[in-house]
């Protein structure tokens, strides 16, 4: 059976009454994680734009709002949603209509998100229904608010875990007059994205295909500015291999939009997630990577952010091995890291944790956490563990 | 303002809690003598003030561990202590706690320019992390005008902001990772050198929680290449209402200043009596700074300043040398020292929605009539975080109550408009009681049972934040038991 409240009060009462778990679902584009069997819950009904104040730079709307809806009211006033959330269609291949709870509850961010943040960074307040049938209230809807605990960072990128988020308070962003996209080719490419990213410039996307050794850079901003950074990165990279520069608009969205939905690797039937220091990502893990398996790897966020794609005919051992690595001092030193299976078949996504599992002691605080905001378990259990 | 009563069974015990600390620290590390405690009876809100059972200043990760755990078997309430900066009563002591300072723990452990981060332990001051990069270039973005003195520790419990947050966020955006101890001595690693969280966003949390949930020793925290350079321009205004239609006007036009600081009259007269800069007499004035390269500066402040003459200014003074921009910004810098020069005062720090500034303006106006307290404005216009300050006398009786309740007034508007009590400084003490005004119960609740996962027994910074009547049974279950 479905459910499909059409407001907070009527979501909350389902919860109240609900005696077994529930798989909660936004426009249902992103099935990540262990999967939940249960009652579908899901909140595209609650649904619509509650207040745009462009001069303020913030956006509140319900949960179930279509993305679409809300980056083309943003556009009437020449506004955006600066972190760009990734589309996640493309690679899983799935339909449906992504919306803004699946933004926030995923913390779905794009190629922006190593200069201007992600979700959680645009996320100013929220109000969600917890397990036990709670209405609960966090943040505001004003840039600066240390007014009690940020449950709003809790909140994005739980995957349901916690609560079921009915709306959202956004900071958005102007859109900017002009962009740029330098593509450097050549040997040289990790000290060609090294540079560009640690120059003042201000480089807006970073990302990288080591096979073919090129590296896309973006720039945005006013046109003199964009003009003026794209020559000073050319000069920059320039002695390093090719550089080419675009500054068509559309070329360039579409391009971005590309790297943000990893569309390189939509053929691959398993992919993974990999956050990581880019030191330690593009040089000892993928090393360790090279030795491994025949894998396609691609960055993002200046090295930040890798994508795995595998046609592996033994999908466990290769997830495991991915995650052991990202766990190994060795490789990450203290710096940590994470690798999520993004893409896999069914049986490996409900026999393996989808996410990197933590230390015991930071694994005993999310349990506790959930046993507080869901004490009966009935929220996407088991999904992010 | 209340504070619990203090844990007899607890101050009885003080000779043996001294000596287990003493067998885990260096001698000089633990304070005890009622002389010398005294040093840690406030922080930067003065008018309270409770020398604690004791304090403490461990040097290590290890040396925190073996203080907390000692203090959880022996049921002792912990306040944490970065720098003491507090405006908002974050690190005052109970006559029955034992302060842990962080102020030995000052080391930069990695400076990374490759990834864009350093790790830093908690004690070192705010400046001093920009301070370790800048000569290759890079900064620390946060910016909280307390920066010389305040340390990371609390910068993280509080979540700090500061003049440049429009462009670069608050603490929160800029922290990758802490090393934490939990109440009960374990040391857990939140984060890292990377982006966002594998599992739940705990770091998230964590930052912001006032010291009630560990405390925080090491943190990676990410720095920025240096802007090229930056330049103010100064636009005075005959009233607030124009003044704040030109700030939505710049920022609905697509310039994203790094700092828009706004200043009203009252404020106005008591720096130029102070300081000098040589601002206009108006009711309301604009500082807006621009960075990036001298070509980009000056298409940014052209644009600004063909939105401001549409307003109408009475003044607009375009910085052209770096002499002229310390001028510019002189007056904004010795705010608050002028104000204090007049009188003692109380700084408030509600923030409210943008489009609310010319009314809320007015009903400061009127609420300093009624009170007959004065009050100047300070504050960041382009994110809405206002900074009245509330002109008192600390030696008449009566006053200082008088201002707060004017101040509390003030908070409950902001809250009232859409907006919140506190944008960086922080709940502690300060605004405790008015969480009631914000937050529901239930709201509430959800944010204890966070607390209730980090420290079951409500020993770490227990009085502050939640009101105490909300928080009562959970701190006195500790007691019992």
């Amino acid at each position: 059976m479905t459910h499909r409240p059409t407001s907070e009060q009527e979501l909350a009462d389902i919860i109240t009454a609900a005696r077994g778990p529930l798989s909660i679902k936004g426009g249902g584009t992103r099935p990540i994680g262990r999967p939940v069997s249960g009652e579908a819950l899901e909140t595209g009904a609650i649904s619509g734009v509650v207040d745009y104040e462009p001069g303020a730079l913030t956006l509140v709307a319900r949960a179930g709002t279509p993305v679409s809806e809300i980056e083309a009211l943003l556009d009437t006033e020449n506004q955006r949603l600066a972190f760009e959330p990734m589309d996640h269609r493309t690679v899983l291949g799935t339909t449906g209509n992504p919306t803004l709870g699946g933004v926030a509850a995923t913390n779905a961010s794009g190629p922006r998100r190593f200069s201007v943040g992600a979700a959680r960074d645009f996320m100013l307040g929220v109000r969600y229904v917890d397990g036990a049938g709670q209405i609960v209230k966090n943040g505001g809807r004003v840039m600066k608010n240390v007014t009690g605990y940020d449950l709003v960072k809790l909140m994005a990128g739980s995957w349901g875990t916690l609560g079921v988020m009915t709306e959202l308070s956004l900071k958005v962003l102007p859109k900017p007059e002009a962009s740029a996209t330098l593509t450097f080719q050549g040997d040289q490419w990790q000290d060609a994205m090294k540079r560009a990213v640690k120059s003042p410039y201000d480089v807006t996307g970073a990302a990288a295909n080591p096979h073919d050794r090129t590296v896309h850079l973006r720039v945005e901003g006013f046109d003199a500015q964009v003009s003026y950074r794209a020559r000073q990165l050319t000069e920059m990279i320039g002695p390093l291999g090719d550089v080419s520069v675009e500054t068509d608009a559309k070329k360039n969205a579409a391009l971005w939009a590309g790297i943000r939905d990893v569309a390189d690797l939509r053929d691959r039937p398993l992919v993974w997630r990999v956050a990581m220091a880019a030191s330690d990502l593009t040089g000892a893990f993928a090393h360790a990577l090279a030795q491994l398996a025949e894998v396609d790897l691609r960055y993002d966020l200046g090295g930040g952010l890798g994508w795995i794609g595998s046609t592996t005919d033994d999908p466990a051992a290769l997830h495991s091995k991915l995650q052991q690595l990202a766990a190994d001092p060795a490789i990450t030193g203290r710096h940590g890291g994470h690798v999520t299976l993004v893409k896999g078949p069914m049986d490996l996504r409900g026999s393996a944790p989808s996410f990197q599992p933590s230390a015991p002691a930071v694994a005993a605080l999310m349990s506790g956490l959930r046993a507080k905001f869901d004490p009966s378990g009935i929220l996407n259990p088991g999904l992010m563990t | 303002m209340d504070m619990p009563i203090p844990n007899a069974a607890v101050i009885s015990a003080k000779a043996k809690i001294v000596r287990r600390l003493r067998s885990v620290l260096p001698a000089d590390a633990v304070i005890d003598d009622p002389a010398e405690t005294r040093a840690y009876e406030c922080d930067a809100l003065t008018a309270y003030r409770c020398p604690p059972l004791c304090a403490v200043l461990p040097a290590s990760t290890k040396e925190v561990s073996d203080v907390l755990r000692i203090c959880h078997e022996e049921g002792v309430p912990v306040v944490p202590r970065g720098s003491g900066t507090s405006l908002a009563g974050g690190a005052l002591p109970t006559a029955d706690c034992v302060i842990v300072g962080v102020a030995r723990l000052n080391q930069v452990l990695e400076v990374n320019y490759d990834d864009r981060f350093v790790r830093v332990q908690t004690g070192r001051t705010n400046l001093s992390v920009t301070g370790a990069v800048e000569a290759d270039g890079f900064f620390y973005a946060p910016d909280p005008s307390s920066q010389l003195a305040c340390a990371i520790a609390g910068n993280i419990a509080m979540n700090s902001g500061g003049a440049h947050c429009l462009k670069y966020g608050v603490t929160t955006n800029n922290l990758l990772g802490v090393t934490m101890v939990l109440m009960d001595g374990t040391v857990v690693d939140l984060g890292g050198a990377h982006l966002d969280a594998g599992g739940l966003d705990l770091l998230g949390v964590v930052c912001g929680s006032e010291g009630q949930l560990g405390i925080v020793t090491e943190a990676s925290l990410r720095i920025l290449p240096k802007p090229e350079g930056a330049r103010p321009v100064l636009i005075a205004f005959e009233s607030n209402e124009v003044a704040g239609a030109c700030v939505s006007d710049i920022i609905r036009a697509g310039v994203l200043p790094v700092a828009i600081e706004f200043m009203d009259r009252p404020v106005i007269r008591a720096t130029e009596a102070f300081a000098k800069a040589g601002y206009p007499d108006c009711e309301a004035l604009l500082i807006i700074e621009v960075e990036g390269s001298e070509a980009e500066i000056q298409d940014q402040l052209d644009r600004i300043i063909a939105i401001a003459r549409r307003h109408d200014p009475v003044e607009l003074r375009e910085s052209k040398s770096a002499d002229e921009s310390a001028r510019i910004w002189l007056g904004r810098k010795s705010a608050f020292g002028a104000m204090g020069q007049i009188n003692d005062y109380m700084c408030l720090d509600g923030t409210i929605p943008v489009s609310q500034l010319p009314l809320v303006l007015r009903r400061i106006g009127e609420l300093s009539k009624d009170y007959g307290l004065g009050v100047g404005n300070v504050f960041h216009a382009g994110d809405g975080n206002m900074h009245p300050l509330i002109l008192f006398d600390a030696n008449k009786p009566g006053d200082l109550e008088k201002c707060e309740a004017m101040g509390a007034d003030i908070l409950r508007l902001c809250v009232e408009v859409g907006g919140c009590l506190t944008g960086e400084h922080g709940v502690g003490i300060e605004k405790r009681d008015l969480m009631v005004d914000q937050f529901a119960p239930v709201d509430l609740d959800a944010q204890m049972a966070v607390k209730d996962v980090f420290d079951p027994k409500w020993l770490l910074n227990p009085a502050k934040v939640f009101p105490l009547a909300a928080s009562e049974a959970r701190r006195m279950d500790t007691r019992k038991a």
